[in-house]
């Protein structure tokens, strides 16, 4: 009796205090690896976004923010989609952020769409998924639109044999896709491609096939971690790169995550990608002396820290410019077309298909300082997904 | 052609080291006390850390971390099997297995809290990165140091087995426990020795496996596959049957992603397929 009435007062409390509550609050629903393999880029989003609220405080137009965040443990999009069912139904946020895989995105997108909540996709990289909810913006990367660029680079370079050696998933084969569409039009070709398994401890008889094959380069894909990890190695120490064999790839293949642990392998590796911790520009050296300072046990800002500070900034644009309406439709509205500086560089959100635009940068992997950093040398501005269009 | 065919016969000898570096303390653990244990990579990833956090940390050379890889990993698994695992001796299958993936979960998450999620460096010393050439083929030196270990702990498993007092307990013990006993043999003690022999050897082959494997808190998970094909090709409860069962693996495996790279994942598991059914009970095995 005295715990129902325990009950009855707490819920009447709520009642009453919810109204007030909602009324001047902007509640974000926060959907990232919080654990298991890929938690690292959760804490890196997170870390991204507490920053941006410390620089830009917790209200804008008139409106608390406030956070809720839900892991979803890595690649799994039945956990995806609880999380942003949970989110919508019970926790009734406005907006939701997050979404570091396609499949995640594109498991809450019914749900978002149905419930009219914007959704801020930070790097789920397949193309066109934006098309799964009319509301439903990409600030982070497409896949395509990092790879096509190293196409155009290598087609650029007059190299004579150019071989791909992917992944054999969706990822894979959409990379070595869209890097020979970028060879193409540059007008060269691919004279050998390679599709290895995702998982595969030793890289060993691939490399020695490329080896014995004497390309002039390589274009690769791999899943970042311990593969990216260990290619590069093997690259390095079956002297590949003493023959002047130049490894190309995306800049998953030199995140700042993982190339310090390829030590001196690594150095010489071009990669096209959309962000480097080495970006020469005013707004980046301030971001990542902030991320720095703020996070010492964190090393390495990536383009996941960027893309989530990004993240922020564009609901901060957009609820300024709705007066702090957070409802879907007004606030894709209020940023489609949008533009503004990152750490990055210039982004712009796609007027039509809500998606990325950015410029994508030629790097190296060079020592710098005593550390390895992807040194931007050439631009491909005002980069799209072709493949979406 | 013919000293591509001899690279290739030597990578695949050196992979197949690999997979019997990391799949020998298996055999032991599994085969010679009949305990499924499939947490045998969680003992694998304490010798990674262990060799990990002294190079990065201490400075210590990395063949120096080698025996401190072997013998922590050892005591952790002295005392987990102390504590947890002799209490499973007498339970059915099913419970060791559970119990065992339970522990390698409990362990992925330990090690997520302590070290973080990211891939751990494994810090080689510049006398074991690259080829030398010998008769014109590339013989890279940490796949000769692979090859090396093989056959140094092949040969002490053997003499330790076959030739101590120890090892004849260890046989005694297997065999027939009642009877060990009764003759006065410490049937507990020798079992609890032997679970830390295993879980050794398979610290040392996390940490020599780094460079190749890399390592993170997904590892148990990640190559549990791999150390439980070696064994069950090979046949529990024999050293001479994973190490001919790894050699194959490792030699058809590599040759195949380098003949025929469109096929390369499949080889692996269609060999495993064809050795089972050619020797049910492993290439070496003597029980079912």
């Amino acid at each position: 009796m005295i715990r129902r009435q325990f009950l009855l007062s707490a819920t009447a409390a709520l009642v009453i205090a919810f109204p007030a509550f909602a009324a001047d609050t902007v509640k974000v629903g926060l959907v990232l690896p919080m654990s298991g393999p890929f938690s690292q880029y959760g804490q890196q989003m997170q870390n991204g976004i507490k920053l941006f609220m410390k620089e830009h405080g917790d209200v804008v137009a008139g409106k608390k923010i406030e956070f809720i965040i839900k892991d979803d443990g890595g690649i799994a999009p039945d956990r995806a989609r609880r999380a942003v069912q949970d989110l919508i139904v019970r926790d009734k946020v406005d907006v939701l952020v997050g979404f570091t895989f396609t499949a995640s995105a594109l498991a809450a997108a019914p749900l978002a769409k149905e419930a009219d909540k914007a959704m801020i996709v930070l790097n789920a990289t397949s193309s066109g998924i934006t098309a799964a909810n009319p509301y439903m913006i990409r600030i982070g990367q497409t896949l395509p639109q990092i790879t096509e660029p190293a196409g155009h680079y290598a087609g650029a370079q007059g190299y004579k044999t150019i071989y791909t050696v992917v992944a054999d998933i969706t990822a894979g084969h959409d990379a070595e896709a869209a890097f020979t569409r970028g060879l193409k039009a540059a007008g060269g070709e691919v004279a050998g491609t390679l599709r290895v398994p995702a998982q595969n401890p030793d890289f060993a008889p691939f490399v020695q096939r490329i080896k014995d094959g004497k390309p002039d380069a390589v274009f690769t894909w791999l899943p970042p971690g311990e593969a990216t990890i260990n290619f590069i190695k093997e690259f390095n120490q079956r002297g590949l790169s003493a023959e002047n064999i130049v490894m190309l790839g995306t800049g998953d293949l030199t995140d700042e995550l993982t190339i310090e642990q390829t030590g001196e392998a690594g150095i010489g590796v071009v990669t096209t990608g959309h962000y480097s911790m080495a970006h020469k520009s005013p707004k980046n050296q301030a971001f990542v002396k902030a991320y720095l300072a703020e996070f010492p046990n964190d090393k390495w800002p990536n383009f996941m820290s960027v893309s989530a500070y990004d993240g922020m900034a564009a609901l901060y644009r957009g609820l300024e410019k709705t007066g702090g309406n957070a409802s879907g439709p007004a606030l894709v509205a209020a940023l489609k077309g949008e533009k503004f500086e990152s750490p990055r560089g210039p982004i712009e959100i796609d007027a039509k298909t809500r998606d990325i635009v950015q410029t994508v940068y030629v790097r190296k992997v060079e020592r710098v300082d005593g550390t390895l950093a992807n040194v931007e040398f050439q631009e491909f501005p005002a980069s799209r997904d072709s493949a979406s269009h | 052609m013919a000293s591509n065919i001899l690279g290739i016969l030597f990578d695949g000898l050196a992979y197949g080291s690999l997979l019997f570096l990391i799949g020998v303390g298996l055999s032991i653990t599994m085969g010679l006390m009949n305990f499924i244990n499939l947490a045998h990579g969680t003992f694998a990833m304490a010798g990674g850390y262990i060799s990990a956090s002294l190079s990065q940390r201490s400075g210590l050379p990395f063949l120096a971390t080698l025996p401190v890889a072997f013998v922590g990993a050892g005591l952790f698994g002295l005392v987990a099997e102390r504590l947890l695992f002799r209490r499973l001796y007498k339970a059915p299958h099913l419970d060791q297995v559970l119990f065992t993936f339970g522990f390698v979960l409990s362990s992925i998450a330990a090690a997520h809290y302590f070290f973080g999620a990211g891939q751990q460096m494994g810090v080689m010393p510049s006398f074991l990165q690259g080829q030398i050439r010998v008769y014109g083929i590339d013989l890279g030196r940490y796949r000769l140091l692979l090859i090396a270990c093989v056959g140094l702990i092949t040969l002490a498993l053997h003499l330790i087995l076959s030739k101590t007092r120890f090892g004849a307990q260890v046989r005694a013990a297997v065999d027939n426990q009642d009877a060990a006993a009764g003759l006065g043999i410490n049937v507990g003690l020798i079992f609890s020795l032997c679970f830390a022999l295993g879980t050794g050897l398979a610290g040392l082959g996390g940490a020599l496996g780094i460079e190749v494997l890399g390592l993170d808190p997904g590892f148990p998970l990640k190559y549990m596959v791999y150390f439980l094909l070696v064994v069950v090709v090979g046949g529990a409860g024999t050293i001479r049957g994973p190490l001919i069962a790894a050699m194959i693996l490792g030699v058809f495996d590599v040759a195949g992603k380098y003949y025929v790279p469109q096929a390369g994942a499949f080889i692996i598991y269609v060999l495993m397929i064809v050795l089972l059914l050619a020797f049910p009970t492993g290439l070496g095995g003597k029980r079912a």
